[in-house]
């Protein structure tokens, strides 16, 4: 039993944060740290730097730009970058399509895909879920047929986050409509500017638009953009949402929320009910982060811990807990949400609500909480 | 970083689990022990003496085996699995703290060599009616006579205060600042009333009136000591609240997937199941907090270790209340019984949540400190 971490590992957290704070431009940082939306522009030159430096995908294999860390350095990486108001890597390319191709794709897929992935070169988007296929992913109907050298396209994809924005579209299709419904699923890379691919915006609650709709009427996609085994898409989709679940619990990001909120709370730190509000998060936050470190302590041999299901749950809502904090410091400013800037109510204030009604998603994705409860139950408990 | 026990702190693990897992393997025999008192079983009281461990936290010179935080934490843990009665956290780790801490060097040698034989039980008496988890005492208090001490008030509950054989009492000083000293129980002008606690434990009502009483060291205001012990407790506390709650969550566990109605096994229910997992998200931050505060001691962070044991204590409040009303729940009316182990966990959740300090307490004081850092981070 060691607290501290090790002078090698300490040295390396040092390394991350100078980086961090002095190679991604400021305005991007404060873009983040104030809660405004990015550009487009912003995210792909924040990852553009990071990739530069071998920063951006250090979980993928090296001889394709990872790193050989351990799951503590990855996880201060992971942590600092939270911590220093960087944008994340785009999950969909790091942490999602990229290890995917490079796990189980052919090497011309590989030599394709995976440079300009890493760089942000292609923006990718998801298509997974369907408006009938949510936490019953396996259900979905969008078909690819093939026929000669390319797969005939059909169906409808949803909640495809940032979709505006996508060079290509990674799905899962059913390839199979006889088999089992697991079995019949194969994992496809689309170029989104092929003809039939339409994106519709979905408009959301908190006024934005992240997410949208994409339909896919008779796209032809040539044969080579299928990863893997034809059939074999619902084992990488598995592959591809376990990774996804371990770096979903952001706790360096919520951490520095609640560390700015106190800037927010001023002399409303001196109520007790308030003063109250914030330790008890604090205290949560560092059982999260703790169990976050107790998990990629022992994740060392490749298996991950039992515990690291409660993070994506405990950590979605304490992240959904702190942003509703930071609207009730905010009070009736935060009915101010249409207002410009030329309004007397500060920033944080004003985009409180939208925030907090953005981040009601927390617990809807990347398996919802309630499935997060069914694997616990299941997995580690055995009911 | 490293979250992992070395070989000599697993074979403690077994060794304990061995002894005392053994003895209280079946519920029954905790339940005929705490009915008489003195509430525990002195033969298993000088096995765990035998074992090294009465001695475990002390120096060698003064009897002890001069281990960690971490290898008290561990008895903590198994005494918590099996809800062991044995007074090892309010006679080793308090009260023996406290000599160990403040004791002349005849005292620690006498005291604690005595108390790591086995051969003597050491209460502290610390509390009073009306106070809540201080490091002060008020109604207790300490007057001089040349180099004699008498001591006058009443201390309550002092757990095992009936049973010990010698006391650690706290008392306000004539200067101010709270000293503490040994009594002698048997002696003139001290009166014991003894009593179970909810949870099978003991405590009493003690009575000084003029009672002699002997300055541990060399006198004087002991209120960072006694705070200082305390938090030990405290994070020692939260180590045997873990074990109590892993017992919980397996118990309703196995009672989900073995109980029948409606024709069908409990866990055939979502509702129940979702339950269960949020007990288990609950206990795996909590044992987060407690390892993490158990590692602070280890470290040797004075400065440190208030905080850490607030943060601890807050988390394992929370969980504790949690998990012991959800295994009732869970289990129904049997849990309800004294027959059954369950109920008798949630008991004594509750009766060590409120030993040293509950939730409410430990978040007060962290909500004041709230403003004083922009975030918290547990490396340093």
């Amino acid at each position: 039993m060691q607290l501290e971490l090790s002078a090698e590992d300490a040295a390396f957290r040092e390394e991350m944060r100078t980086f961090f704070t002095t190679k991604i431009p400021q305005e991007i940082r404060d873009t983040v740290a104030e809660r405004r939306e990015l550009t487009k522009d912003q995210i792909v030159e924040s990852q553009r730097i990071l990739n530069e430096h071998g920063l951006a995908v250090p979980n993928w294999p090296v001889e394709w730009g990872g790193q050989d860390w351990s799951p503590l350095r990855r996880h201060i990486w992971h942590e600092e970058m939270q911590r220093a108001c960087v944008p994340l890597p785009l999950a969909f390319n790091a942490s999602m399509v990229g290890p995917v191709i490079a796990q189980f794709g052919s090497e011309e897929l590989k030599k394709r895909f995976l440079p300009k992935t890493a760089s942000l070169e292609i923006w990718w988007s998801q298509g997974f879920s369907e408006p009938d296929a949510g936490s019953d992913l396996a259900s979905l109907r969008t078909t690819a047929v093939l026929d000669g050298d390319e797969f005939v396209v059909n169906g409808q994809k949803t909640w495809t986050t940032l979709g505006q924005y996508g060079d290509w579209i990674f799905n899962l299709v059913r390839t199979d409509p006889e088999a089992k419904k697991q079995r019949g699923i194969s994992f496809l890379l689309i170029d989104m500017t092929s003809p039939g691919v339409t994106v519709r915006p979905i408009e959301m609650i908190d006024g934005g638009h992240e997410v949208n709709e994409v339909w896919f009427e008779d796209v032809r996609v040539p044969k080579d953009n299928l990863v893997g085994e034809l059939n074999a898409g619902w084992d990488y989709a598995k592959f591809l949402l376990g990774n996804e679940r371990v770096g979903v619990a952001p706790v360096g990001a919520t951490k520095r929320v609640l560390a700015q909120a106190k800037k927010y709370a001023g002399d409303q730190l001196d109520d007790p009910l308030t003063a109250a509000r914030f330790a008890e998060l604090e205290n949560e936050l560092l059982a999260l982060e703790l169990t976050a470190l107790r998990v990629v302590a022992h994740s060392a041999d490749g298996k991950p811990h039992p515990a690291s299901s409660v993070l994506k749950l405990k950590g979605t809502e304490l992240q959904q807990a702190v942003s509703e904090l930071v609207v009730d410091l905010a009070g009736p400013a935060s009915l101010a949400s249409g207002a410009g800037d030329d309004s007397d109510l500060d920033g944080w204030a004003r985009r409180a609500t939208p925030v907090y009604l953005n981040l009601r998603k927390a617990s809807i994705y990347g398996g919802s909480n309630e499935i997060q409860r069914q694997i616990i139950a299941k997995t580690i408990l055995g009911l | 970083m490293d979250f992992t026990y070395d070989d000599e702190q697993q074979a403690l693990r077994e060794a304990v689990r061995g002894l005392v897992g053994k003895a209280y393997a079946d519920f029954e025999t905790r339940r005929t022990t705490v009915a008489d008192d003195p509430g525990f079983d002195e033969k298993l009281w000088k096995r765990l003496a035998e074992m090294g461990v009465l001695g475990l936290p002390f120096h060698e010179e003064d009897g002890g085996s001069g281990a960690g935080p971490v290898e008290v934490a561990i008895v903590a843990e198994e005494m918590g699995r099996v809800l062991a009665p044995e007074p090892f956290l309010t006679a080793v780790v308090l009260a023996g703290g406290l000599v160990a801490a403040a004791g002349s060097k005849e005292q620690r040698a006498e005291v604690l060599g005595a108390l790591s034989a086995g051969e003597s039980v050491l209460g502290f008496a610390h509390a009073e009616p009306g106070t809540r988890w201080t490091s002060s005492a008020s109604a207790v208090a300490a007057t001089q006579d040349g180099d004699e001490w008498t001591l006058n008030g009443v201390k309550e509950p002092v757990p095992h205060g009936a049973r010990a054989d010698q006391l650690v009492v706290s008392a306000a000083l004539p200067d101010g600042g709270t000293g503490l000293f040994l009594v002698d129980p048997t002696a003139d002008g001290v009166s014991r009333d003894g009593y179970a606690t909810h949870d099978g434990g003991r405590a009493a009502r003690v009575a000084l009136s003029d009672a002699a009483g002997v300055p541990l060291g060399d006198g004087g205001d002991a209120t960072a000591t006694i705070a200082a012990v305390l938090d030990i407790g405290r994070v020692m506390a939260c180590n045997e609240a873990i074990g109590a709650m892993e017992f919980q969550l397996k118990g309703t566990t196995e009672y989900l997937k073995s109980r029948k109605q409606f024709g069908v096994t409990l866990n055939t229910f979502q509702a129940l199941n979702f339950r269960a997992a949020d007990m288990y998200v609950s206990l795996e931050l909590a044992k987060s907090l407690t390892t993490w505060a158990t590692m602070v001691l280890d470290a040797g962070k004075p400065d440190q270790m208030a905080v850490a044991a607030s943060r601890a204590g807050l988390g394992v409040s929370r969980a504790g209340r949690h998990i012991g009303q959800e295994a009732i729940q869970l289990h129904g009316g049997i849990a309800m019984t004294a027959e059954y182990s369950i109920g008798s966990y949630s008991s004594h959740l509750t009766a060590l949540d409120h030993l040293l300090g509950d939730g409410d307490h430990h978040l007060r004081v962290l909500a004041a400190n709230v403003g004083d850092h922009e975030e918290f981070d547990p490396l340093g």
